[in-house]
Order: C-alpha cells, then structure tokens, then sequence
C-alpha cells in the first residue's frame, strides 16, 4: 500500500472511531433516559421520576388481576421477581395482557407502590412456536419444578423467562 | 491472484460484462425464494402460541430490517473503499445501495408498525430501537439529499462516503439496543449465540425470505450499477462498440 493510501486509511479510521467514541460517551451521558421504563426495583429505589408521568415495566403478577364491575377498571400488580407495585388503569388492554405477560404502563405514583396507569402496553418476548410445542414445553417446566420444590423449599417463584422478557 | 481478480474485477467494463452473466440467474433464485418463503411462511407455518396468526408478518419485517442494517454496512465499506483507493466503482455500489435501503427501511418501520398496533397496543414507542431504526431511515434520507445536492459526482461521492461513515456508528446501536436499554421491542431471537427462541417451522421460511431480500438486492443493484457505468463510460470505446453491435442486432 502507498504512503498516500495508507494516510487516506488512517484517516478513515480516525473518523470512525472519533465518532464512536464520541457517540458512546454521549449514550453513557444520557443513559438513563434511553430506558423505555423503569422496573419496580427501580421505582422501589427511589431512581423513578416519581413526581411525574413515567413508564412503568414488569410481569404481570400470577393471581393478581381483579377487575371492576365496570368492566374497565382493572387493579393488578407488576414484578421484576423482586419488588411488587399496584397498578389500576380504566381503558382497554391489548389482547396479550395476561398473567404473566411483560408490561409497559405509562403514569404516576399515587402513593409508593401504587401506580395510576394512564396506558398499558403488551411486551410480547422474543419465543415464537406452535401452541403444542409452548404446551409440551409448560409440562416439561411444570413437572421440572415439583422436582426441584421438593429439593428445596425455597423456590423463588421466578420463571427463567423473566429476564429476556424485561 | 485473488488481488488480480479484484483489480479486474473493479474494471468498469469487466465488472458490466459479468454481472450480465449473473443477471438471469439472480432473478430466478430471488422469484424462487419469494415463492417458497411467501407460500411457506403465510400457508403452512404454524400459528404462534402467543400472537396467532399476527406473528407472520414477521416474515416480512424481520428480512427488511436485516436488509436495512446490511445494506448500510455495505455502503459503509463501499464509501470507505472509495475514500482510501479511489475506485469509482465502489462509488456506484455505494450510491445504489442507498434507495434501496432507504426502502427496506421504511418498510421495516411501517410493517413494525401495523404489528405493534394489535400485539403491543400502540403503532409506535419512543424506544431506543425503534428510534435509531427511524434515525437510519433519516440517514439513507440524508445520503440520497447530499447527492442530489451537489453536482459534481468526484466531490459528491466523497461528501456522501464521510457522511455514510460517519453514520455507521448508528449500526451497533439498532442492533444492541434491545440489550443495552429496557425496551418495548422483544429481544433478539435468531441472531442469538445458542439455540434459536424461534421453532424450527418457522424459521425456515424467514430464511428463505431472507435469502430472498439478498437476492432481490443483489439484482437491483446490480441493474442500477449497470446503468450509471454506461452513463460514466459513455466516452469509452468499449462503451462506444457496445452500441454499435446493440444497434446493428435491433
């Protein structure tokens, strides 16, 4: 390669890397508010713009749905597997809102641990098959975990899908 | 030898006489791919456990945004190409990348969209990747408007090789930021290091759309490359005799 070449190389590469430094440096700066949401343990810890409007996201907490006579009302609690908060929102929810489900509601602390949704959002994960297959795979996970409750007693009741789907 | 090839290869006249070879042949493998991937994918894959019937348009979104990130990237290396060794043809590869990606974009985000709408309940989030998808759409925009703005080719292919460089920082983002930040967009599900999170039946016709996009690609490129080599060889004798020989055959 040729002394003028190998410049024009260098410089090219300097470019490149200037740039991503630069960007990267201003992500770090910004990166809290590059989340779409903020997780219970977060609100819990005080990080959550609790004095306004934010994003709230979790699973949906098996058993915890109760719904208004209504019919709109809904009051259920979200988990990061850790901490727990309230949600009760008046609206329509997408149709993949279930037990659960991942979650994105939009709104504000009322009191600490309860949430006034304005906007429920469904987080769909990132597994896609056919139902007999999702069934086959529940079984298989339902009989793997009364194996290992009776090892221990201490099952924390975390399905190993919480972290892909937050 | 393979440097021997390259330097023939990048031989404007060299590069128009094979890729006429490869024409036809582009275009049956892109219609057969479609075919099978649009027949496999919208008849007989399986319904999903958890979006139904919804999650097919998968089938289109997911190649169109993988097309989006390669085509960038390529458009990268091609104005990189240009910058340091001056060759005109990476110049013409780079420039007819840029409406075509600038199309997969826009699908990927409109198609995104018309599925966010009954799975999420919303057509649109200010999420990290939905966002730096747009900021790509803006970029191909931005690439297209440069070179249309300025006259001189030489000058315009430079100015749009620094801007696609300086833009290629966006690439990592779109693809890590399901990872770096809490998003509403899901996770990755095929371009995972261990077992696809995608069943066997269906993945088999997203690659086959896959390979179908890349082909589609392929072919567009090369028709347009095609063209702007005879409008810049138009002086050329090879040029001149290709004329010559088309006009005495019609």
């Amino acid at each position: 390669m040729n002394k003028q070449r190998q410049k024009r190389l260098i410089l090219v590469l300097i470019l490149i890397f200037g740039v991503g430094t630069a960007v990267t440096l201003g992500l770090q700066a910004l990166n809290k508010n590059l989340l779409y949401f903020f997780s219970p343990t977060q609100v819990v810890a005080g990080e959550a713009p609790i004095t306004r409007t934010f994003r709230l996201g979790g699973l949906v907490k098996k058993g915890s749905i109760k719904r208004e006579k209504d019919g709109l009302t809904v009051h259920f609690q979200v988990t990061d597997g850790a901490k727990v908060i309230a949600i009760s929102y008046t609206g329509i929810l997408p149709d993949l809102f279930k037990e659960g489900q991942g979650i994105v509601a939009a709104g504000k602390l009322q009191s600490p641990g309860h949430f006034i949704a304005e906007e429920v959002l469904a987080k769909h994960d990132e597994n896609y098959m056919p139902p007999e297959v999702a069934d086959a795979l529940e079984k298989a996970h339902k009989e793997g975990k009364s194996v290992s409750q009776e090892e221990s007693a201490q099952d924390t009741n975390i399905t190993p899908t919480t972290d892909s789907v937050l | 030898m393979m440097v021997k090839f390259i330097h023939k290869l990048a031989s404007p006249k060299y590069f128009y006489h094979l890729s006429g070879k490869l024409l036809p042949w582009l275009m049956a493998m892109c219609l057969l791919f479609f075919l099978l991937g649009l027949v496999q994918g919208l008849i007989y894959a399986p319904v999903d456990y958890q979006q139904g019937h919804s999650y097919r348009i998968m089938f289109i979104h997911v190649p169109s945004a993988w097309m989006s990130l390669m085509i960038y990237i390529i458009m990268a290396t091609a104005g990189a190409i240009f910058l340091i060794w001056k060759i005109k043809l990476a110049a013409i590869i780079a420039s007819s990348s840029a409406t075509i990606g600038a199309a997969f974009t826009f699908i990927a985000l409109v198609t995104g969209a018309l599925w966010g709408k009954p799975m999420w309940g919303t057509y649109w989030a200010w999420d990290a990747r939905l966002t730096s998808e747009l900021i790509l759409l803006f970029l191909y925009l931005g690439y297209i408007a440069l070179e249309e703005a300025i006259d001189d080719p030489r000058s315009a292919s430079k100015a749009c090789a620094v801007l696609v460089l300086v833009g290629v920082v966006n690439i990592p983002i779109i693809h890590y930021s399901v990872e770096w930040w809490y998003t509403l967009h899901q996770g990755a599900s095929v371009s995972k290091l261990d077992t696809p999170s995608i069943h066997i039946s269906m993945l088999i016709p997203l690659l086959l759309m896959t390979l179908a996009c890349k082909c589609y690609y392929a072919l567009t490129i090369l028709m347009q490359a095609r063209n702007k080599i005879l409008w810049q060889e138009q002086n050329t004798h090879w040029v001149r005799a290709l004329i010559t020989e088309n006009q005495s055959k019609g």
